[in-house]
């Protein structure tokens, strides 16, 4: 844009500030804010992973470890497993909110009478707060006198109070990840009407002249067109639920005994329970440079999809 | 499913019956989506002992008590006390004394709101402020390493807020900024100010170049066209990407746990925290969830236009 200079953009340049300037000007509060309150902590985060700091004892003499934090945090078993738990969430909420989603946007799609009113119904659970939401469901599931036990009991027969979604190991997770798809299939939804639309009427058209069944315009033009923004929901997903924290620590705190304790909650004990500042610096960069590496080869496997 | 036959409609369009089983099947996921924030409704109209009445009650006397827990705190008296005082006053003093109760003071709830509320409109004028300067710079200008720098203020994003919250935790310690609504302001903005330069970016980019350039021939500077001529222009994105900074800030809740306590405390780690005579007051909780959700009820209704560039980061075009 600097490059091609005609005359009358030279004259304009003169007056006031330069365009160089300006670009400075605008961009500088941005990055200066990002690397007070962003970047500066991460590298502290990172030198700090090289310590044995405690944040309770800030006046305790610092030593440097080495590499001793990554080591104990590698080979720590709790840590694995809460690894593995979060895995667990991320797979069977994004499985539940992709097909969920999909369908609904699918739905959606057909235009029925006043599609739009429910599609903003829909979206209404995305925009609450889930610490808060969290907080309510697990009034919604407890045992006793919970409407969510009352609504199951009702259809399947099974006494209320026989099954606590909450305190027990095997439903415990499932309790989490029914909230989770609650609250965010409508993102997913969102995203895959917005996929379902860019698809242009013509290419319907052209497979109706060549009598393609419903069913193979469906595999053969709606999923794949539709594919990038299906992958880009699992994506936006993904990085959100590796992250999850506020609605897991309201329903049920990583409980019963370790089973719904995922990444971040362990984070958060050792950090701000144990004060393992040190070494829980160095589990949040594993998870970071985790969750950054997966997203990474995610970005260009999505890349290569669009370009189809 | 689409009849060639049916020649008022375009080949794609879908049959009458195709789109009433469509739209039965989404209003149904609609009102089971809509039954827990119904019961939240419920819940804080009801006194203490129907909210934990089994089988759930729908049909119930309503009452103003939950509210009225909620915004005061109370203490419990003996009949002969509460005898002894002059007549209630107001609604609220009432329902207490109904429950052996007299009102000792108001509640922390408005208080943790207004926190909420300083903080959530706060960050989202800086956070769009500056996002909107940055996505215009980006744009417009050839800025060194944009690319990286686009993308490295992405990525912040991916970081959990637990992981940094230990470093801010202490940084704000060291600067006196822990509890403070200075510090939760500069914190959420520097989390939604990603957000804000990419969506921005993307909707300042769709704004032609040559209106700014007619702008600057007509004698405008270039701070005067991005002012008069771009600002105006990027309205609803401004709009859209401020709808977004303000969900986020107002729902936030891992930062505030950690690095708030007590003077600037916002609404979510405090309502968890309301409780009565024993346990949890349902209904008064209830009632701090719904007027805490009202606000952003009305906002995703007013924006849900705009809503889709916002969810897909600007990823998607129209």
């Amino acid at each position: 844009m600097l490059a091609r200079a005609t005359p009358s953009t030279i004259a304009v340049r003169v007056r006031g500030l330069s365009d160089r300037a300006i670009a400075w000007l605008f961009i500088t509060p941005t990055i200066a804010l990002l690397l007070a309150i962003n970047i500066f902590p991460l590298i502290w985060a990172v030198y700090l992973s090289f310590t044995n700091f405690r944040a309770n004892r800030p006046n305790a003499e610092v030593e440097g470890v080495g590499l001793r934090n990554y080591q104990r945090v590698l080979n720590d078993a709790d840590i694995w497993i809460a690894m593995q738990t979060t895995a667990h969430f991320v797979f069977w909420t994004i499985l539940l909110q992709t097909v969920i989603g999909f369908a609904l946007a699918y739905l959606i799609d057909r235009k029925f009478r006043g599609h739009a009113f429910w599609t903003t119904v829909i979206l209404i659970p995305m925009m609450l707060s889930p610490a808060v939401v969290g907080n309510f469901w697990r009034f919604l599931y407890q045992p006793q006198i919970g409407l969510f036990n009352y609504i199951v009991s009702f259809f399947t027969g099974i006494p209320p109070s026989s099954f606590e979604m909450l305190g027990s190991v095997n439903l415990a997770p499932w309790a989490i990840i029914i909230v989770d798809t609650w609250m965010w299939t409508p993102y997913v939804m969102l995203i895959c009407l917005a996929g379902l639309r860019s698809i242009p009427d013509y290419i319907y058209e052209a497979a109706e002249v060549d009598r393609a069944s419903a069913w193979r315009q469906f595999w053969s033009i709606t999923v794949p067109m539709a594919l990038p923004f299906i992958m880009l929901a699992v994506l936006f997903r993904g990085i959100e639920n590796f992250k999850m924290f506020d609605m897991v620590m309201l329903l049920t705190g990583g409980g019963p005994g370790s089973t719904t304790e995922v990444a971040s909650i362990t984070l958060k004990r050792e950090a701000f329970e144990s004060w393992l500042t040190g070494r829980s610096s160095a589990f949040a960069i594993v998870l970071f440079v985790a969750v950054f590496g997966l997203a990474n080869i995610y970005v260009k496997a999505l890349n290569k999809v669009k370009q189809r | 499913m689409s009849s060639v036959n049916t020649t008022a409609h375009s080949v794609v369009e879908p049959t009458p019956t195709v789109k009433r089983i469509a739209g039965a099947i989404v209003i149904l996921y609609a009102l089971i989506t809509m039954v827990p924030l119904g019961w939240i409704f419920l819940t804080s109209i009801k006194s203490p002992p129907d909210s934990i009445s089994y089988p759930p009650k729908i049909v119930f006397t309503p009452t103003l008590e939950g509210y009225c827990n909620l915004f005061t705190t109370r203490t419990r008296q003996t009949p002969d006390y509460i005898q002894s005082l002059p007549p209630p006053t107001g609604t609220c003093d009432e329902i207490t004394r109904g429950r052996n109760m007299v009102i000792a003071g108001p509640s922390n709830y408005w208080p943790r709101f207004g926190n909420s509320l300083i903080i959530a409109f706060g960050s989202t004028f800086l956070a769009v402020s500056f996002g909107t300067l940055a996505a215009y710079g980006f744009s417009r200008f050839r800025v060194p390493l944009a690319d990286d720098l686009l993308f490295f203020i992405l990525s912040t994003r991916m970081m959990p807020p637990i992981a940094v919250a230990i470093p801010i935790y202490l940084m704000y310690r060291q600067f006196g900024l822990s509890d403070t609504a200075l510090g939760m302001i500069l914190l959420y903005t520097a989390v939604n100010v990603s957000l804000a330069v990419w969506l921005l970016k993307g909707f300042i980019d769709e704004i032609p170049r040559e209106y700014e350039e007619a702008a600057m021939i007509d004698g405008y500077t270039r701070l005067q066209a991005f002012w008069k001529v771009v600002l105006p222009q990027a309205t609803t994105g401004i709009a859209a990407t401020a709808i977004f900074c303000l969900i986020f800030a107002w729902n936030e809740y891992a930062f505030a746990v950690l690095l708030t306590s007590g003077s600037a405390q916002t609404a979510p780690p405090f309502i968890p925290t309301i409780i009565g005579e024993g346990g949890q007051d349902w209904p008064a909780v209830a009632a701090g969830t719904t007027i805490f959700l009202v606000p952003i009820l009305v906002f995703t209704i007013i924006l849900r236009k705009q809503l889709l560039r916002g969810i897909t980061f600007g990823a998607v075009r129209k």
